[in-house]
């Protein structure tokens, strides 16, 4: 199939290069500590974080450092088949221990030992990408609930299809079966947190298509800053001089 | 600007989902005239000059590929909406459309009307998919007008006639083609046109000429829906059609469903199907499976023409089931078991252009107006094309390029029109370009970007190939190639040492085609499509550019070339101690002929080391061949022929034999040697991805008429296994000295060919070559003129560590893919070289009428087929003037095949010698053929 035309043309109207359309929105969930909504495209997942707060579990507790729980899920509604799919999942787990590995990496943990960090995402409406909208979403939600990182964590994703290098595969061109890479970086420090690939790809082609994931990552994180940036704003325009 | 596209679509389980997809809308998308101050003219295609653009609709495309092929059409803007409906309906045009736009000669410019801000068109509720299509056109069409302003007039070329309407009220400005072509003024033009059907045209112009014919003549198709639920319940199979190539009026449809092929005769029961269309086939009714055919003969309007070819060089290339085609009572009991059945409907139609010339026919009186006229295609699988020319004086003498329309089942033949003219019938170029096309052979030169891969020329080996620690330096071993004389593209050469323990080290160096080919380039992608080089009896096609083929890669003698090496320790009694493959870089001493490489060999006084050498490598040579033929590999004999041409006028001078020496045979046991080392070493090392050749073993019924001529003259032939029916062929010998040749020609033709394929497709004993009885084999040896041979050669380098494989081979749909088309290419180039042989024996025969003595190699009821050993030929001889249907004067008697006389008088039976006498002769004006006639004795 031809999932890039002669034109330089992607199937939604994309050049190869270019990101799909992305939002982002602090404070979705009054209730958490901290909370976002993130869209790619019309990927669209929702974030909440609780915490630091007691751990639950005393026997999990950590002397020195904080605990960090993650789970994913999707909504029932998020695909479209409307499959009603069991809570814990393969997947859904995989998806929930990859993205606490990759917030544990940017949160300090070790200035809240003996507590506990809650991160919930949850995918409402899923195309392609959702890994990637979690972490971003996670990311903002916990700037929001004012947890200490040391860079924001920024993720996206990139393929390889009809020999072009292709940025932020949406479902169609996710479902391919081509190579999807996904990259998750810190970006003020320039370090990776996460890559995910589950297909072959020769070395250098490899390189090409994580640099362009990582050049997608630096994009979502400027925009995220932005965001952060506008919400400080309209905190500080709220509480008055 | 986003937008989102939603729609409803049923999934294969049948549920109903509804699918929400992304559709961005940009700003960046130009229009791709030059002319245009607003828009980027980076990308522009159209002509500065340009003062009309013509937008296309999807029927205009979809009907009219060939005239706009043609250079005529131009500054064109193809949308892309029609691009995707076009992609949508036809695959074929639109890889052709595609192939336009991409080419830099011709001003086709892409506009991606849907992702544009101002020519995306939403569809509005109650709007049929086409409609919304033919607004986006007219949106489209109106934007570039208003874009380009006063400097260019743009036009809707549509055959739809409310599209037209509607867009003449738009104010845009809208022709149809007809009415376009015909304000260009070129009457050659016209001719490219596709005549429309006439429920589109308007009643002016009902084309009936004969009115008596309108009478349905084919069973009408049914439709879709019933066919696909009669496939479901077994009522009807699908299966593609293959139409006998010796008998147009018999084709095959193999089908899973049965498990075997489904037989139809007739063009009836065809039903308007052509080669390679895929159909469903409905079964007869079983006692209708014989009574059928015999119908079918009697139906047919032309009796079918037998013509002089050449001997077949297997089981492919070989009629299947020729004496049916005659009706002769015996030979239909073989096949009494075979269903027969009757096309249904088409499913997918296999329609391209077809070479040939029209049919004579008297100019009409009315001269200048449109002419109806036959079209004969070379291929005799296709039936005549009816088509309109209004250029019939230039065309009757002309073989031309014919596209198929349509075909109404009221209709005798389908109809077409005319795509463009080759040259005069007869004459050398335009036949050899002829047998080019009809099997799909590229001869177009190599393009800039090919040529851009190769080295800079003139090239020697540098130092860096020196100091390759890979490359081993064999510059100082006496390498020497042995080939037919004036072969230019050396690919092999060899070398042979004696090794101070008596055993020898034989070398095998391959020119190193990887070297210089690279996965991926151009070249590569050029290379991989061509399969082959082609080699005609006047000229040569080749796979890869001059420079590489004739210089870089040849293994000339006196120069250092890179070359690709199998060296193997080997006792005096050939036994292989050990192998290694290496790249190498070798100057070789000596380029042979076959012809004095025999010579040294047999010239006892000369004792110079090459000359040993040459006779070491013999006394091997003569031992793995021995070796082999005990393991069963089969000696099979083929007719070739061998032209000598005149350097003036490349007209055929002399024909002959060709001959086979010692030195060839010893050339090839040490190439098929090194095939089989090679095979044996990337098998191991990749099982999955590597490229074999096998040769499956004949099936009894291949074997039947083998048989059955051999039982005839008192022969036994044991074929149960490869090695019998060797034994059995060297067992065989007659009378006279050319009786075993004969059988072994016979056996050969029962053979089917050896093809390609990838191991990861099938289970070991299924590798196993038949021929040769080695139970792995590869292509190695050839690899300038073979791209089998490049792939394996990245096989065997990646497997020594020296490159990474490809990517391609970590795709066995890929590989397989590939190896089918290098079968394809493969097959192709071995007709086109029989078709070109046939013409020069046409050619030769045109001056010099000739007597000579032939061989009867299968009777039928009214003659008999001969076979001319001296010109490698085989054709009819007719006993009773054609026409007369035996006339019941001569009886064949199957069992002894023999044709008898009634009054028992004279009879002649198979492989008998009788004296023949062949002539040129034209039955039809511009029709040359050859003909066979008996000499009375």
């Amino acid at each position: 199939m031809e999932f890039v035309s002669p034109e330089g043309l992607r199937l939604d109207g994309r050049r190869p290069m270019e990101m799909r359309q992305i939002r982002g929105e602090i404070g979705a969930v009054a209730k958490a500590d901290g909370s976002a909504f993130f869209e790619m495209g019309n990927t669209k997942v929702i974030a909440a974080v609780y915490g630091p707060r007691e751990v639950e579990n005393r026997s999990q507790q950590i002397s020195d450092q904080a605990l960090v729980r993650c789970e994913y899920t999707m909504a029932n509604f998020s695909t479209g088949d409307r499959m009603r799919k069991p809570k814990g999942d393969r997947r859904s787990t995989e998806i929930s221990l990859v993205i606490r590995q990759t917030m544990e990496a940017c949160i300090l943990t070790h200035l809240m030992p003996r507590s506990q960090i809650d991160i919930f995402v949850q995918v409402l409406q899923a195309d392609g990408g959702t890994r990637s909208a979690c972490i971003n979403a996670a990311t903002l939600a916990l700037a929001d609930a004012g947890i200490p990182m040391r860079d924001l964590v920024t993720s996206c994703s990139a393929g390889y299809l009809n020999s072009t290098p292709l940025l932020d595969l949406n479902y169609v061109e996710d479902s391919a079966g081509g190579p999807d890479v996904t990259v998750g970086i810190l970006p003020k420090l320039d370090k990776v947190t996460l890559l995910q690939m589950d297909a072959k790809l020769p070395m250098d082609i490899f390189e090409n298509v994580m640099q362009l994931a990582i050049e997608g990552c630096k994009a979502i994180a400027n925009y995220i800053r932005e965001v952060l940036l506008e919400n400080t704003k309209q905190l500080e325009y709220r509480r008055g001089p | 600007m986003l937008q989102s596209k939603s729609f409803v679509r049923k999934t294969k389980q049948g549920k109903v989902v509804k699918v929400v997809r992304e559709h961005y809308l940009r700003d960046d998308i130009y229009c791709g005239a030059s002319i245009c101050k607003v828009c980027d003219s980076s990308t522009a295609r159209l002509s500065p000059s340009a003062s009309t653009i013509l937008i296309l609709d999807t029927n205009v495309v979809l009907n009219q590929i060939d005239l706009l092929e043609n250079p005529a059409i131009d500054d064109v803007v193809v949308l892309s909406v029609v691009l995707e409906e076009v992609k949508n309906k036809n695959i074929s045009v639109y890889n052709r459309l595609r192939t336009l736009c991409s080419n830099s000669m011709r001003k086709f410019f892409v506009f991606s009307n849907e992702y544009h801000k101002d020519t995306y068109v939403k569809q509005m509720a109650g709007e049929s998919p086409n409609d919304r299509n033919d607004r986006a056109i007219r949106v489209a069409t109106q934007w570039y007008q208003s874009h380009l302003g006063a400097a260019a007039r743009v036009l809707l070329i549509t055959n739809d006639r409310e599209n037209k309407r509607k867009a003449t009220e738009e104010g845009i400005s809208a022709e149809t083609v007809e009415s376009y072509v015909k304000a260009l003024g070129q009457p050659g033009l016209l001719d490219l046109l596709v005549q429309p059907a006439p429920e589109d045209v308007g009643m002016e112009e009902v084309e009936d000429l004969r009115p008596s014919k309108r009478k349905v003549i084919y069973s009408e198709h049914k439709p879709m829906s019933e066919i696909t639920s009669g496939l479901h319940r077994g009522i009807y199979h699908q299966g593609k059609l293959r139409v006998n190539r010796y008998n147009p009026f018999e084709a095959y449809v193999g089908s899973e469903s049965i498990g075997d092929e489904i037989i139809i005769y007739g063009r009836g029961n065809m039903n308007r199907a052509f080669d390679g269309d895929v159909v469903a086939v409905e079964l007869l009714p079983q006692d209708q499976w014989q009574e059928e055919k015999s119908l079918s003969i009697a139906d047919e309007e032309d009796e079918e023409e037998e013509d002089v070819h050449l001997v077949p060089s297997s089981a492919d290339d070989a009629p299947r089931n020729t004496d049916l085609a005659q009706g002769s009572v015996g030979g239909t009991k073989a096949v009494l078991c075979r269903p027969s059945g009757r096309v249904v409907g088409i499913i997918k139609r296999n329609w391209h252009s077809y070479c040939g010339s029209l049919e004579p026919m008297p100019m009409p009186a009315g001269n200048g107006g449109i002419a109806h006229a036959l079209f004969v295609s070379k291929d005799r699988r296709i039936p005549k094309i009816r088509i309109q020319t209004r250029q019939l004086g230039n065309l009757l003498d002309k073989r031309i390029i014919v596209a198929v329309d349509s075909w109404d089942c009221l209709s005798r033949y389908p109809s077409g029109h005319y795509v463009r003219t080759i040259g005069e019938i007869g004459d050398r170029d335009t036949e050899s370009e002829v047998v080019l096309i009809e099997n799909d052979i590229n001869s177009r030169p190599f393009s800039l970007q090919v040529l851009a891969c190769l080295p800079p020329l003139p090239w020697s080996v540098s130092s860096e190939d020196l100091a390759n620690p890979c490359r081993l330096d064999l510059r100082h071993v006496c390498v020497f190639s042995v080939d037919p004389p004036g072969c230019k593209d050396i690919d092999d050469a060899l070398h042979c040492t004696t090794l101070p323990n008596g055993n020898f080290e034989v070398g095998v160096h391959i020119a190193d085609v990887t070297n210089f080919v690279h996965p991926g380039t151009p070249l590569d992608d050029e290379a991989a499509q061509r399969g082959t080089s082609v080699y005609l009896v006047e000229r040569r096609i080749d796979m890869l550019p001059k420079p590489l083929t004739e210089d870089i890669c040849s293994l000339r003698s006196d120069v250092e070339r890179l070359a690709f090496s199998v060296i193997w320790e080997m006792t005096p009694q050939a036994e292989i101690i050990s192998t290694k493959y290496t790249k190498s870089i070798i100057k070789s001493c000596a380029a042979l002929s076959y012809i004095e490489a025999q010579a040294r060999m047999d010239d006892s006084r000369l004792m110079d080391p090459l000359t040993m050498d040459l006779r070491n490598m013999n006394a091997l040579a003569k031992v793995m061949r021995l070796r082999r033929i005990e393991r069963g590999a089969l000696t099979l004999a083929s007719a070739e022929v061998k032209f000598q041409i005149d350097t003036e006028t490349h007209d055929p001078l002399d024909i002959g034999m060709y001959q086979i020496r010692e030195a060839n045979q010893m050339v090839e046991e040490f190439m098929l040697a090194a095939n089989v080392s090679v095979a044996e070493k990337i098998l191991k090392h990749f099982p999955l991805c590597s490229l074999l050749r096998r040769h499956p073993s004949p099936t009894r019924e291949m074997l039947e008429p083998l048989l059955r001529t051999a039982a005839a003259v008192g022969l036994n032939l044991d074929v149960s296994s490869s090695k019998a029916l060797a034994d059995s062929l060297d067992h065989a010998v007659g009378d006279d000295p050319y009786f075993n040749k004969l059988i072994r020609i016979l056996a050969t033709r029962c053979m089917t060919q050896a093809v390609y394929f990838c191991s990861g497709d099938l289970s070991p004993p299924e590798f196993h070559h038949y021929g040769l009885a080695a139970p792995l084999y590869t292509h190695f040896t050839s690899p300038i003129r073979r791209y089998a041979d490049v792939i394996v050669h990245r096989l065997l380098a990646a497997s020594l560590g020296l490159y990474k494989l490809p990517t391609i081979f970590q795709d066995n749909a890929q590989l397989t893919s590939t190896a089918d088309n290098l079968n394809y290419r493969h097959r192709n180039a071995q007709m086109a070289g029989r078709a070109s042989v046939e013409l020069h024996t046409l050619i030769y025969f045109r001056k010099r009428p000739t007597d000579t003595e032939a061989r009867i190699v299968k009777i039928r009821s009214n003659g008999f087929i001969v076979f001319v050993p001296k010109y490698g030929i085989e054709g009819p001889v007719y006993l009773t003037p054609r026409g007369e249907k035996g006339g019941g004067e001569w009886v064949v008697d199957e069992q002894q095949q023999k044709v008898k006389k009634m009054d028992g008088s004279i009879s002649y039976s198979v492989l008998q010698t009788v004296m023949i006498h062949m002539e040129v002769v034209e039955p039809q004006p511009n029709r040359p053929k050859l003909e066979l006639a008996l000499i009375c004795r």
